[in-house]
């Protein structure tokens, strides 16, 4: 039962994501070369939002469900893995135009060739668990 | 008919965004899309090769259905709710088509000059799919998360290591975007 509500909470997302054309690699060029304000406004709301609600969640010590702690334990602090490996990831936003979530609602949308983007991403994760150890973090 | 097949404005799809962040919030979890790749590395056997992949994936099942849930998502916003087009910055797409050939703003919802599937025997579109997957995932693992961890969820919880994640992808898009761009599309 409570698989259905992720997958529910999934398809809801998965229409934003495709309804908002935050999925399109259109819309993804146009936010890097600073066309639109479209993208910056829908991160830009998701955070007003965001932030105004979990520090009303923090400051009134809300639970989640079932009285468990809301996962929002802070971050590990470092400069380089954050760095390096957000800009790693930016190169691939840019030019694959997806970021994780799009992959799999475009998959839905019927856009097969992104299903060579994925296999690209797993690629990448795989190849980062093996050299993890090496790399600053 | 317009509301159902118009894209949707940024001031609704935002606040959207931030309400799924926040349903799962309240069922104990943490939004994020690009974990989920570790799980399906797990799932395939890759804990053999390396520890990071040695580790409890069916705690995760959860976020995989929220993956199945958006690509059926995708279908239906795809198939009965859009026409599948994508209008953008009309001197922006005039750039795409004078600099790069890429005619297709306006017309379609991904450029058929990259994704259509008879492009995947072109070795140069191939390695563009390839590589750009390749740096979204080796980079959201580095980095610990992607636009929905990171620019989301962490930037919610005023998290410093996002803020250093999330100007890290702008760098990276914006050296992509203006300066290889020229080099790898010309």
């Amino acid at each position: 039962m409570k698989y259905i509500t992720y997958l529910v909470v999934g398809v809801f997302f998965g229409i934003i994501m495709y309804k908002s054309e935050a999925a399109s690699w259109f819309r993804i060029y146009e936010m890097f070369e600073f066309g639109s304000f479209h993208m910056y406004g829908i991160i830009g709301s998701a955070l007003f939002f965001g932030i105004i609600g979990v520090q009303i969640i923090k400051r009134k010590n809300i639970k989640a469900f079932g009285n468990q702690e809301m996962q929002l334990k802070p971050k590990k602090q470092s400069v380089p893995r954050y760095l390096i490996g957000g800009i790693v990831f930016g190169l691939g936003w840019a030019l694959a135009g997806a970021c994780p979530g799009p992959m799999y609602v475009l998959t839905g949308a019927g856009f097969y060739s992104i299903l060579v983007v994925i296999g690209g991403s797993l690629l990448g994760t795989f190849v980062y668990g093996l050299v993890r150890s090496k790399l600053p973090h | 008919m317009d509301l159902i097949y118009e894209p949707w404005p940024w001031y609704v799809s935002g606040p959207l965004i931030a309400l799924v962040m926040f349903i799962l919030l309240f069922a104990g979890k943490q939004f994020g899309m690009s974990s989920n790749l570790r799980t399906m590395c797990s799932i395939g056997g890759a804990g053999k090769a390396a520890d990071f992949f040695r580790f409890d994936w069916k705690k995760e099942r959860w976020n995989l259905m929220v993956v199945i849930g958006a690509v059926i998502g995708g279908f239906l916003a795809s198939h009965y709710m859009s026409n599948n087009t994508v209008e953008i910055n009309p001197d922006i797409a005039q750039k795409l088509s004078q600099e790069y050939g890429i005619d297709s703003a306006g017309e379609a919802y991904l450029p058929p000059e990259l994704f259509a599937s008879d492009q995947l025997s072109n070795p140069f579109v191939l390695s563009i799919l390839i590589i750009g997957g390749f740096l979204v995932g080796f980079g959201a693992r580095y980095a610990g998360g992607c636009t929905s961890g990171h620019a989301i969820s962490g930037l919610s919880n005023l998290q410093l290591p996002s803020l250093i994640a999330v100007i890290g992808f702008f760098i990276g898009g914006l050296v992509m975007i203006h300066l290889l761009y020229p080099l790898i599309f010309n």
